[in-house]
């Protein structure tokens, strides 16, 4: 049943524009970017040659290319996120869902799993660029899978925050707004957070925090633990808001 | 055993008691029409009967399970069309329906029959590979009516559904509606009253929340007129000559020529043998039988001036 949603989800996405119009937005900047990552890492060869344990093709073009994918998403997430719930509700379309044999966390899971079912489409199609890179040269597949594996985790998290601040609202543009302040609120707690490194609250809590060790190349538990955690955290509270909503209304 | 059966059912909205302690029950054949002012809590009632709302307090049995308790079992027997039908509008029909069966757990094998047999009752046959968004006002009703009755349930719960449709749509969904009552119970949310005279067999008026009328159609329509007549007359007298003349109990003035008039004893032919008699020009002599209309009127609106009173 869940599979069932997020498959409707998924291609109701695909029968308007949106999904398109993303897919070729972020696919537009980012082959920009990763061109001129490669015209850096071309400018630089020579001396990186000279260096002992010089970065690789790598880290000097996946890593911040993938970095950069994960900012563009950020302010492309919640006009995704936006339309789940509080469409649904606007619409009238959710009373199908309300009185079908279905539960709450089914319709909430559902509609988590078809977005990110998106999101793994778009990564795919983002990863294809440093994947051509395999023609010419040795690429370092383990960190590309770190830095791809951290990307999904990242919108996965996006998303669980979208759902959520859409079954706040029945405007969909309200959800939108307030889940991109969420996230680049999250996002940009280190800077204040206390010196890199340091393990002040707010640094923990952040997402730059936790995404830049798989951009790096690292998969460390807690890292992992934090992306789980902060997916349930935000799942649970949109299954919870949306029975509380069929109390009261 | 009963379809539906409500007990006590209480429905809060902040403090605004919207459904006031209702109870009532429905049978395989009922078609029951639950009437109420704008605002009477009718949509509440349905929203909850089909596990939109949660009700602040009392109990909802569909078919023996309980909603609160076993609500997958209780809503499969339930189709609901609310007053905005829930239609995605990107999707065509034959998609749209696919995926309503799937939600409602139909088994593979059955669900392209069960989408024929529904488009089918629906008149929507030929209107499988359409967009929903490009149908009209009155298609887009069909698709909310297919998809209420898809997964066939025991009860099917239409609110307002022929609101916004042209006098046509509106025959057709009202035979489509007696059709089903055949087999499924059938609960037709409206303030319309004679749709309600067309298609139920059981009324019940809701108003501010409260149950406050319930009546089988057939007694209610009784052939009894309770002796009022509607009358026209072409060169109508003054009410006091008329009610002198025709030996009646009341008469009321509805326009010009036109009057409604009260006789216990006297049948209709003292009335045209005056109109005859005093060549009043008799045009149209009928029984009165808009009696569901007077009830409404009397329960709802009194009601009203009550408050009206109140807050004066």
């Amino acid at each position: 049943m869940i599979l069932n949603i997020a498959l409707r989800e998924l291609r109701s996405m695909f029968l308007s524009p949106l999904a398109w119009t993303v897919l070729a937005v972020t696919q537009l900047i980012l082959a920009w970017i990763f061109l001129s990552q490669i015209d850096v890492f071309f400018s630089i060869q020579k001396e990186l040659a000279t260096l002992d344990n010089a970065p690789g093709v790598t880290d000097l073009v996946v890593a911040p290319m993938l970095e950069i994918a994960s900012v563009i998403l950020l302010m492309i997430s919640p006009l995704l996120t936006m339309r789940l719930i509080s469409e649904e509700r606007r619409n009238g379309t959710l009373s199908l869902l309300l009185s079908a044999p279905v539960s709450i966390s089914e319709i909430v899971l559902g509609k988590f799993l078809g977005i990110v079912l998106f999101y793994l489409i778009l990564v795919g199609m983002i990863s294809l660029m440093p994947l051509s890179l395999i023609i010419g040269t040795e690429l370092d597949l383990g960190k590309l899978a770190a830095g791809l594996l951290g990307l999904i985790l990242l919108l996965s998290a996006f998303a669980a925050a979208g759902i959520f601040l859409s079954s706040l609202t029945a405007n969909p543009v309200v959800a939108a707004i307030s889940t991109f302040g969420l996230l680049l609120l999250l996002w940009m707690l280190e800077r204040n957070g206390g010196d890199i490194g340091s393990e002040s609250v707010f640094s923990y809590i952040s997402l730059t925090h936790h995404i830049s060790p798989f951009l790096r190349g690292l998969v460390n538990s807690v890292d992992l633990a934090y992306f789980i955690l902060f997916i349930a955290t935000f799942l649970l509270l949109s299954i919870r808001q949306m029975d509380a909503a069929r109390l009261h209304r | 055993m009963s379809l539906v059966t409500v007990n006590n059912l209480v429905c809060y909205y902040g403090h605004h008691r919207a459904v006031d302690d209702i109870s009532f029950t429905l049978k395989t054949g009922d078609i029951l029409g639950f009437l109420g002012p704008n605002g009477a809590g009718k949509s509440s009632t349905m929203q909850m009967l089909s596990g939109n709302l949660a009700p602040s307090a009392g109990e909802i049995h569909i078919h023996g399970f309980d909603l609160l308790d076993n609500p997958k079992r209780a809503k499969a027997e339930i189709g609901y069309l609310p007053e905005q039908p829930p239609l995605y509008k990107e999707m065509t029909v034959d998609e749209y329906l696919r995926y309503c069966a799937r939600l409602h757990r139909i088994e593979k094998s059955r669900i392209s029959d069960a989408i024929n047999l529904a488009k089918t009752r629906c008149g929507l046959k030929e209107s499988g590979r359409r967009l929903i968004g490009n149908l009209s006002k009155g298609y887009q009703q069909r698709v909310g009516i297919a998809q209420a009755i898809v997964h066939s349930p025991r009860i099917i719960i239409l609110d307002e559904p022929t609101v916004g449709l042209d006098p046509n749509q509106i025959r057709e969904i009202r035979e489509l509606i007696v059709e089903l009552g055949k087999e499924h119970g059938i609960i037709l949310c409206t303030h319309i009253l004679p749709e309600v005279e067309a298609v139920c067999n059981r009324v019940q008026i809701i108003n501010k929340g409260r149950l406050v009328y319930e009546a089988k159609m057939d007694e209610l329509r009784g052939g009894d007129t309770h002796g009022f007549y509607e009358v026209t007359l072409l060169r109508p007298p003054g009410v006091n000559q008329l009610y002198d003349t025709a030996d009646i109990n009341s008469v009321e003035r509805l326009d010009d020529h036109t009057f409604l008039v009260h006789t216990e004893q006297v049948k209709a032919e003292n009335i045209a043998n005056a109109a005859v008699a005093n060549n009043w020009g008799l045009i149209k002599l009928t029984p009165h039988q808009h009696t569901l209309e007077q009830i409404f009127i009397d329960l709802t609106l009194s009601d009203e001036h009550n408050h009206m009173e109140v807050r004066a």
